[in-house]
């Protein structure tokens, strides 16, 4: 068993599921924020979006991307002809899979951190004289924090799953776009059993070590 | 120092409505607004502070006008220079006791006192004597040692006014004794004067220079209190009033009936 059989795939996965769970974290927590802090009319109907990619078949996200961001895409199109980008068969394109089915973790996971967070303390701010970029970021980011990073890293565990949206963006180029869920398929339809056991095992591994860890942020904090 | 109050609102929850109609004046060193539990005085006092909006009215600090609704006027709470003591404090849980003191003053991107803050905050945890705690959190110090670090950090961006939200109501009643001659102490340390808002007949016996009676979501009455005989702003002695008031809430543990000395007639 080659190495780089397994040591490919790994770092390539690391890698898009890190850059995926930095924009569906990001993205998250602006969404979840606004959402939690206002009422407006669709409020429902915008969570409900938000929530979307967790139920849908990954298939069909993927299909949804590459019908955007493709090459005749309206997203596509505009990205090819202004910078001469294409994100379809490329890591790039598998980060914005993976980050779009993880983003509804931490959607979820920061408007229940960010609900959670008693307003009596952002008036606090407010009434300190401090302005709502800086309440936001020293009182309620903060206070929201253990849950928004407990669902970061369930994006991450997510992300590094991911199969279905990704084959259908990205595909399955061994060394470019073949992430550690595609290289598992791929090993066991070409009856490398060895190799398939190992990439089996390293994945769970990481994914229980990410479940354990967000269990633990997600136990309450300053009880006293 | 005058404080002019004159501000309409209904408040609605649950299907009942409040309507809270309050207008009052007063210019003490100490003022309370005393009432029941229903009768408006915390939604007066949030409405002074800037965190609730009347639907109507004019307030008025130390000539400043920070609402009024005729004029489209409405200044955000944190351009108020109105200090706002929580019931329960609101300690940031997750800033220690000198992180809590530093943050009105921090610039947003530090958490710990900036160089520039660090003397005040400094000076300010001894004053009241918390300088030993500037690294406990929130959780860690007792409910007297709070509200000082409560006091300290709204008094440390010099409020023209500090407004308290039933200072003494989360101190067990012993301590509260204690905590009420601190506050006095603290008002006359730092000249800031105070509105207290209260339904404990001794903080109001203690503290109050100058009274109003809340009930309803009306002022019943407003009553001087700087010395006898005590009249009512239509000059009609009640001093009797004032000590029914007392004898009628403060009852001690066997429930008989207290009467307590006003802060003047000391």
């Amino acid at each position: 068993m080659a190495s780089t059989e397994v040591m490919v795939p790994l770092l390539l996965t690391l890698r898009v599921a890190g850059w995926a769970t930095v924009f569906a974290t990001a993205f998250g927590v602006l969404v979840a924020y606004a959402v939690a802090r206002s009422r407006f009319p669709g409020r429902d109907l915008l969570d409900a979006a938000m929530t979307l990619p967790m139920v849908m078949p990954p298939t069909v996200l993927g299909y949804y991307i590459l019908v955007l961001v493709g090459r005749r895409g309206p997203i596509g199109a505009w990205l090819d002809s202004t910078f001469g980008i294409t994100l379809i068969f490329t890591w790039q394109g598998a980060v914005i899979a993976s980050a779009i089915v993880a983003f509804p973790l931490v959607y979820k996971a920061a408007a229940t951190a960010f609900e959670g967070v008693d307003p009596q303390y952002e008036q606090a701010a407010r009434v300190l004289g401090k302005s709502e970029w800086a309440v936001f970021l020293r009182v309620t980011l903060p206070l929201a924090w253990p849950g928004i990073l407990a669902g970061a890293m369930l994006a991450f565990a997510r992300a590094m799953g991911e199969f279905g949206a990704t084959l259908m963006v990205a595909g399955s180029i061994p060394g470019k776009t073949q992430t550690l869920s595609i290289a598992v398929y791929e090993a066991v339809q070409a009856g490398k059993d060895d190799v398939a056991n190992f990439l089996v095992i390293v994945t769970s591994v990481v994914c229980i070590t990410i479940l354990v860890a967000s269990g633990k942020l997600l136990k309450p904090r300053y009880a006293g | 120092m005058r404080i002019e109050v004159s501000i309409r609102k209904t408040l609605r929850s649950k299907g009942r409505e409040f309507h809270l109609e309050v207008e009052f004046t007063c210019q003490d060193d100490v003022s309370v607004v005393f009432g029941a539990s229903g009768s408006g005085k915390s939604a007066t006092l949030r409405a002074i502070a800037g965190l609730d909006r009347p639907d109507s009215g004019r307030i008025v600090v130390d000539g400043r006008v920070l609402f009024d609704s005729a004029r489209g006027i409405d200044v955000p709470a944190r351009m108020r220079s109105v200090g706002y003591v929580f019931q329960d404090y609101a300690l940031f849980p997750h800033l220690t006791v000198e992180e809590n003191v530093a943050l009105p003053v921090n610039p947003w991107w530090r958490r710990r006192p900036a160089r520039e803050v660090a003397k005040r905050v400094q000076d300010l945890l001894d004053i009241f004597e918390i300088g030993s705690l500037a690294q406990s959190y929130p959780w860690q110090i007792s409910g007297g040692q709070r509200q000082r670090v409560g006091l300290a950090r709204t008094l440390i961006r010099k409020p023209a006014i500090l407004l308290l939200d039933e200072p003494f109501a989360a101190l067990d009643p012993l301590l509260r004794i204690r905590m009420r001659q601190e506050l006095l102490n603290t008002q006359w340390l730092f000249k800031v004067p105070m509105l207290v808002i209260t339904h404990d007949p001794q903080d109001v016996a203690a503290l109050a220079e100058n009274l109003v009676v809340l009930r309803k979501g009306r002022v019943e009455r407003t009553v001087d209190l700087k010395g006898p005989p005590y009249r009512d702003e239509k000059g009609i002695p009640v001093r009797g009033v004032i000590r029914r008031l007392l004898m009628d809430t403060s009852v001690d543990s066997n429930g008989t009936p207290v009467s307590i000395p006003l802060r003047a007639m000391r």
